[in-house]
Order: structure tokens, then sequence, then C-alpha cells
């Protein structure tokens, strides 16, 4: 071993641009959470789109479900990703420059992209807005992640590739292939292309990346934070990692088939239904797979739930991903479709996903991550509990009003008299959301404040110091003599 | 071998893991979404659909940007109660012409898929500029830039010839009048058109049996 590399594999790990991630994650979770109250606001009181094109609800709701999707959602994931890929490999991250060059990529992709769509360029297809030009850069800065890493995990200490890398690194994949096909795009001007696919082939290819964009980016990514930071925080192993073993591999072969039931009832062929159908409820296997096994690792260390805000969120994250993982395959069978389809009962089952899930189990991992990347403790475990009751408030509120508000609405557009005709206008159960629009903006205000408290506290936290420099362990034998050369 | 000693060579393996991933979570979409592509009944135009004219295809591209399909679908399912609500139920036949498709997720206001001809002209033009003048309860925003705006905003020609390598089948006499066909047309008109359009294909139950 010469001394060059033997400097490169116990050099420290390259933490600063977890941190850098972890800022800007928080700084795009708070203007992205802005934007969905304010669209939610537009839909109680409608004078505030002002008759501005960029402040109309059309854009605002687009921009609001990019910067928290792609701006707050993958920064979370690429930040955390490089930090347990590194703890977990025993080395340090690899071609941090080129680490470095994603993260300017990335964010100045949000900036400008979060603007275009305010300008109104938009490709019109859900979760996948965004025009040609940004679909071909994000596309370069997602293989430049790709390389940094799998070319950490090639370089690795240890033999095994921890279950946390496999998670993110589906995401990495799976992501990739959705995105590439999905925005395939014939382009007319500098900010307008067509889709290559038509009307209903269109659908088919939009619900297969509409819905694995929620699969691999929201489930497969989260989970692989969950993979590590659970167990780092309740300080216990993995309950059974046979059970990961299976659901990773169940996962990522169901997962993938259940975009048609976004699609119930409408022109594409029946069987494409009916095998979304199935799969989607194939899928509630290794989803409570994932869950169960991710409760048995906390269940040696309940006690540390009445002290520990970041495990507090955390455990709640898992409660609502198996929610909403029971919700998602019920809302798949046709014949509740029929009920759920079009009304704000989806708008409901993302958010308790969005919120109960995703949100949460980000905040948990920040507040376990900051304090350590700070080398001091969180300023205030209070302010963290008032964010956790806060966030815990917001998301049963919202769902809850989502819920009876698309219950209420497909009851009454189906509803018909005597004689066979509808019984109520459009109009009248527009009227009839008023009230579950003004509690569910109230929710989002309520989560808004807790995200906030959070950004503070962490603030305050990070104030004054630097990025704590962390080397990789030395350990007494080399654990990959067996694999050396075969990776 | 055991199953976990089938699983010690993968997750040791950085190239295994990823292809394994890649080709595991390819099965799903080679057997499902690649079949349904090369499906030529959903993209065949049903008998009556034509590609949209100039001025309705700037309507269209409006309605994109605009994001109106974020609250209004264009998809009516064949349950009774949408079919009195709305009209005809959907048919795959009637999109061929549409990139992107505009079915829509959410309805905060009503389908629009047979909008056409529900409504005047006139009606339109003050709903688009002040929803609540003719629907008080609407909580639609207004949308009175597009009374202010040419739809011809100089690239029409190039919008049709991309559309027309896609396969739709404009001939040059339209491409070549295009921009007339545009002529002194605001934003506004161009949505009216798009969306009286809307709706046109007529297929009832007839046509349907052809199937």
């Amino acid at each position: 071993m010469t001394i060059q590399t033997k400097a490169r594999l116990t050099a420290p790990y390259e933490d600063r641009i977890v941190t850098a991630f972890t800022a800007c994650s928080i700084v795009w979770a708070i203007l992205g959470m802005t934007a969905g109250v304010y669209a939610a606001a537009e839909l109680v009181w409608p004078q505030l789109n002002f008759g501005l094109p960029w402040l109309s609800f059309g854009r605002i709701r687009t921009a609001h479900t990019n910067l928290v999707l792609f701006g707050f959602g993958v920064s979370a994931l690429i930040g955390t990703s490089f930090y347990s890929v590194q703890r977990t490999s025993h080395v340090r991250l690899f071609a941090p420059w080129l680490a470095w060059s994603v993260f300017y990529a990335w964010q100045l992709a949000i900036v400008l992209g979060a603007w275009s769509l305010l300008a109104g360029w938009n490709g019109g297809k859900e979760y996948a807005e965004l025009e040609w030009p940004f679909d071909i850069a994000i596309t370069v800065a997602w293989l430049a992640y790709a390389v940094v890493f799998f070319g950490t995990i090639a370089r690795r200490k240890i033999a095994p590739i921890y279950i946390s890398n496999w998670f993110y690194g589906s995401l990495i994949i799976v992501v990739a292939m959705l995105h590439v096909v999905n925005n395939l795009a014939l382009p007319a001007t500098l900010g307008k292309s067509y889709s290559l696919f038509p009307g209903a082939q269109d659908a088919i290819v939009q619900w297969w990346y509409g819905h694995n964009a929620v699969g691999f980016l929201l489930t497969g990514g989260f989970l692989g934070m969950l993979y590590y930071f659970l167990p780092k925080q309740a300080e216990q192993p993995i309950w059974s990692y046979r059970l990961s073993i299976v659901a990773f591999w169940a996962f990522v072969y169901s997962y993938i088939w259940a975009g048609p039931h976004h699609l119930h009832y409408t022109a594409i062929p029946e069987w494409v239904q009916s095998l979304g159908v199935v799969m989607s409820l194939v899928l509630l296997a290794p989803s409570w797979a994932t869950m169960i096994n991710g409760v048995m690792t906390v269940s040696n260390a309940w006690q540390k739930l009445r002290t520990d805000p970041a495990l507090k969120f955390i455990v709640l994250a898992l409660v609502f991903y198996g929610l909403a993982t029971f919700e998602g395959p019920m809302m798949a069978i046709r014949s509740v479709n029929v009920m759920s389809h079009f009304t704000e009962w989806t708008i409901g089952h993302v958010h308790s996903g969005a919120l109960g899930w995703n949100a949460m189990i980000t905040f948990g991992t920040f507040y376990f991550l900051v304090p350590r990347l700070a080398g001091r403790p969180l300023h205030s475990v209070q302010l963290a509990n008032m964010h956790f009751w806060l966030a815990l408030t917001g998301t049963l509120l919202y769902i809850l009003s989502m819920w009876a508000a698309g219950l209420s609405q497909s009851l009454l557009w189906l509803s018909l008299d005597d004689l066979g005709a509808v019984r109520y206008s459009f109009v009248d159960v527009m009227r009839a959301m008023a009230p579950y629009y003004l509690l569910r903006l109230l929710a989002g205000i309520l989560f808004l404040i807790g995200t906030v408290l959070m950004a503070v506290n962490l603030l305050r936290t990070f104030a004054g110091v630097r990025t704590v420099e962390v080397a990789p362990p030395i350990l007494a034998t080399t654990h990959r003599e067996a694999t050396v050369g075969t990776s | 071998m055991s199953f976990l000693g089938v699983h010690k060579a993968i997750e040791r393996n950085t190239g295994l893991l990823i292809f394994g991933i890649l080709i595991v979570a390819s099965i799903g979409g080679l057997v499902q979404v690649l079949p349904s592509v090369w499906d030529d009944s959903l993209s065949t135009p049903a008998a009556n659909v034509v590609p949209y004219p100039p001025l309705e295809l700037v309507g269209r591209d409006i309605y994109i940007r605009e994001s109106c399909s974020t609250c209004h679908s264009q998809q009516v399912r064949p349950l009774l109660a949408e079919v009195k609500r709305y009209g005809e139920y959907a048919r795959a036949g009637e999109f061929a012409y549409d990139r992107p498709f505009l079915w829509g997720s959410k309805r905060t206001g009503p389908d629009l898929l047979r909008v056409g001809g529900k409504y005047t002209d006139a009606w339109h033009r003050i709903h688009m500029i002040d929803p609540q003048a003719v629907v008080p309860a609407s909580i639609m925003p207004p949308y009175p830039w597009l009374a202010e705006r040419q739809a011809d905003a100089g690239d029409i020609q190039t919008r049709l010839r991309t559309l027309r390598t896609l396969g739709h089948p404009y001939s040059d006499e339209v491409i070549d009048s295009a921009p007339a066909a545009l002529e002194g047309k605001t934003e506004l008109d161009a949505m009216i058109a798009y969306l009286q359009g809307l709706g046109r294909f007529a297929g009832g139950p007839d046509e349907h049996a052809e199937h």
C-alpha cells in the first residue's frame, strides 16, 4: 500500500456536503410548504390569485409539489445518503469534487426550475412538469450522483454492502430509468416540447413514472434513510436482516407494476388496470414487512422515546408509513377507487405519506444529524418536542379533513335521484368543500410553523461552528480481504 | 446453497447489486408498459378525430402552461352518474393527438372532456376573466392576462412541424396559413376555441360496438 492510498483511506469523511444538503433541504421545505399553504388559501379565498399569472393556483401548486419533492425531499436524500454511505463503507466519499458539482447543479436546477414553473414552462405531466432543458440537466446531475454513490461503495472496506445502501441504490437506478423514459419528448422551442407518447399510451407511461417516483423516491430512498438512522438512534441492530433482504427484492419487483391503479375506469386496456390492482395488493406484503421490521427494531428501546425527540419523529413516521401503505392498496381496488379517484381523498392519501412519513422521518433524521455535524447537543429539546406535536396535529388534521372531504365529494357526485338524474350540481358539491378546505389550510399552517421551529432550532445548534471532521475507524484487520477485486 | 448464501454474492458486489436492481425493477415495465406502447389500438385516432387546428393547439398549450389539468380532468369514466353529468365516456381513440395527455388526477373543478358547445363563447370570455361574475360560488382563479396577450408567439409553425414529425398529419397548407389563422387573435380566443372544440367526438353506443 502506497503512502498516498493510505492517506486516502484514512482521510476524514466528507461531511461538509452533508451540512450543505441539509441546510438547502430545510430552506426548500419552508419555501415549498409555504407555496402549499398559499395554494390551500387560494382554494378558500380565490381573490388571493390577484389576477397575476405567477401567483395563480395552477402555477403555485406546481411549484409546491416540485419544491417539496425535488428540493426538500431529494436534497435530504442525497445528503443523508452521502453521510451513511461513508459510514457503512468506512471510507471517504468518492470524488468529492464531483459530489460538490452534484450539490451546486441540483440546487441551481431547483432555483431555475421553480422560476420556470412560475413563468409557465410546463411539460404538463404531473410531478414531471419541468421542461426538457431541465430534464437533461437533471439526468446529468443524477448520473454524477450515481458515480459518487456507487464509487464510494466500490471502495468500501467492509465486505457486505449494508442494506440502507441497497435502498438508496434502488432510488438512484430506478428514478433514472423512470425520469428518462417518461420525459422523452420532441422539443419545439426552448420552453416547449411535445411528448413522444400520444394520449392513452402517454397516460400509461406517465403513471408508471408517477407511481414509482412515489415508490422509489418517497419510499425506496426514505427506507434507505430509515435503515441507517433508525438503528443508529435506537442503538439496536435491525430486528431481522433476512426479512429486510426479502422485503427489499419484493419491493423492487412489485412496486413497478402498480402505476395503472391511477387510471381505473379510464381509456386504457382493462388487463393493464387489473394487473395494477393485483400488484398493488401484493405490495402490501413488502411494505408491512419493512414497517414491522422497523417497529421491532425499536421494540427494545421504547424508553428512549421519552427523551429523544429525533427517535419520536422516526417512530411516528413508521406508523404513518404503515398507514399509507395500507391505504394505498385499498385505494387501488377498483370499487374503492371509484370513490377515491378525482377527489380530495387522493390529496389526503398523498399527504399522509408525504407529511406523516417522508417529512417526519426527515425531521427525525435532521434532529439526529445536525448535532453530530455540529459536534454539540441540540439547541433545544423542548422546541423539538413542540415541533413534534405541531407536525402530528397538522398531519392528522390534514388527512382527516381530506378523507371527509373526499368521501363527501364522491358520494354527492355519484348520487342519482329517483328519476335517474344527478342529484347535486357540481357547484353544490364544490360549495360543500369549503369547511374542509379551511381545516386543511389550518393543518398546513400548523405543519409549516413546526418546520420553521425546526429550522430555528437547528440553526441555533449550528451557529458559529464548522462541520466536525470525523475519520473512518481504523480496524485491526482488513475486512475486505476476501472480496478485493470482485467489485 | 441457502437463500442467504446466494444473496451473499449479490450483497458483496457493487456491479451485481446494480444489475440486480435494474433487472428486477424492469420486469413490470417490460410486461405491462412496453406492450401498451406498442398497442396501436391505443394510438389510432377514432374516425372523426383530427389534429388540433392551429388556434386550438395554441389554446391547448396555454391550458398546459396554466396547469388547468391540476383542477380539471378530461376523462369521463363509464359510470352512470358520470355519463349523466358530463356526457359520453372517454375512448382511447379520442386522445391520439394529445401530447401530453391531459386526463388529470383531481376534480377541484368539473371534468372538461365534453365541455365544448355547452356554453357560449361570450360566457367563456366573461368566465375566464372573472369566474365569479358568472358562477358566484366558483373558486377558480381569474385569467385576465389571456385577453391581453397575442395568440401568435411567432413559433406556431415550429410547433406544428414538431407535431408533424411525431405523426400528426398537418398539411403544408395548414402550416403555411397558421400565422394568418392566428392573426389578431388573443390567447383568450385560442383558449375558448380549444374549450369549444373539446367533446367534438360524438361517438355513441353504435360507434363503440364496432370495437
